[in-house]
């Protein structure tokens, strides 16, 4: 590349962002490689049971399969929503500071 | 004595598995393996023309699945090599043509014609034929470029040599796998527009065999219907040559993954 191809070039260095996405997509299917497809089914299905009681969304839940010589293991853990408990304890901690 | 089989598979289509299965098989066969090489893309038949064979075909891979024609009548022999030979795909439009039984009973044929080694060029994507393409291989060879599309779906092929071969199932060891990265442009690696060698290591944690560089050779060689490999004055052809060595268990530094060191004049008036 001459001086002029040089300056007429604007480069996007995109190899990096690649990279990137490839990294988060590349794990998250290995850690569900070889399991049921019917998971995401089941995990929608979860979702609107457990949002009959809770107020959760979708990246609540995570469903984890492991499979060892012999046996399979289903790992479903939902992560109940902070916001609330959070916000009684903000409040909590400012009122604190005030009467302090 | 059993032949060693290598699968030659991607996932994605258009990423060099053709290319990469006609140079290996034509590569086998320099180094003086007795070789076969089997086109498994059934309804698509491509490998003859990149072998350069196509108007010597007369009976296919389903004609000897179906006991329509013996091995000997099907093996179409290379014009440069002796011991190198084609397996033509069927052009019929059934899906079903290959079973595992049939494949298995071609591959226990060439065994016994005393090949040393089978070359089976998958199709692409993770159907029956490419199924069928893996599952009584010893190696694999991943056929990648640096691209995303196709790195992630290499990462599916993997583990579908890790779970869907007959090694797999019957325990027997795993298929070893060989990852050929493909279309490399290292003067677009330089500048930071493509995935680079480490890169695509890194994300699918397993080392390259071999790098292609991108070469105009590549598709003169098809036009002309020769393996890139057997033009030795190429990139493209040195590359596979050190792949084919480095299967066999040679070991070779990388060649062509730099930009290659420009003069000052050729840096300043460009060339």
């Amino acid at each position: 590349m001459g001086i002029l191809d040089f300056l007429k070039r604007k480069p996007e260095a995109t190899a990096n962002v690649a990279r990137e996405r490839l990294r988060i997509i590349v794990a998250q299917e290995r850690s569900t490689r070889g399991a049921p497809d019917y998971l995401p089914m089941m995990r929608n299905e979860l979702l609107e049971v457990i949002k009959k009681y809770v107020h959760v969304d979708l990246e609540a839940i995570s469903i984890n399969f492991e499979r060892d010589s012999g046996h399979e293991i289903l790992e479903l853990s939902v992560t109940l929503p902070e916001a609330q408990a959070k916000q009684t304890a903000k409040q909590a901690a400012k009122g604190e500071v005030r009467t302090g | 004595m059993t032949a060693e089989i290598i699968v030659v598979t991607s996932g994605k289509g258009g990423v060099g598995k053709t290319t990469t299965s006609a140079s290996l098989a034509t590569g086998l066969a320099m180094a003086g393996k007795k070789t076969a090489v089997i086109d498994f893309d059934v309804g698509l038949r491509n490998l003859d023309l990149i072998m350069g064979c196509e108007r010597r075909v007369v009976y296919d891979f389903v004609n000897v699945v179906n006991d329509e024609a013996t091995l000997k009548q099907s093996l179409i022999k290379d014009k440069r090599y002796d011991n190198l030979f084609v397996l033509a795909a069927s052009q019929t439009r059934d899906k079903d043509a290959l079973t595992q039984e049939g494949v298995e009973k071609v591959l226990d044929g060439l065994s016994e014609m005393d090949f040393d080694y089978v070359v089976c060029d998958s199709p692409a994507g993770i159907e029956k034929g490419a199924h069928l393409a893996m599952y009584f291989a010893d190696h694999a060879v991943v056929v990648v470029n640096p691209e995303v599309s196709s790195v992630r779906d290499s990462d599916r092929i993997l583990g579908l040599l890790a779970s869907k071969t007959r090694r797999a199932e019957k325990g027997e060891g795993p298929v070893i796998q060989h990852l050929l990265l493909t279309r490399y442009n290292p003067a677009r690696v330089a500048i930071g527009e493509m995935l680079s060698v480490k890169d695509v290591e890194e994300i699918l944690g397993i080392e390259v065999v071999g790098v292609i560089p991108e070469s105009e050779n590549v598709l003169t060689a098809s036009n002309n219907g020769i393996p890139v490999i057997v033009d030795v004055n190429s990139h493209a052809g040195q590359a596979y040559s050190d792949t084919v060595a480095r299967i066999l268990g040679e070991e070779r530094p990388l060649r062509f993954v730099e930009v290659p060191k420009k003069g000052f004049l050729q840096r300043v008036f460009g060339g």
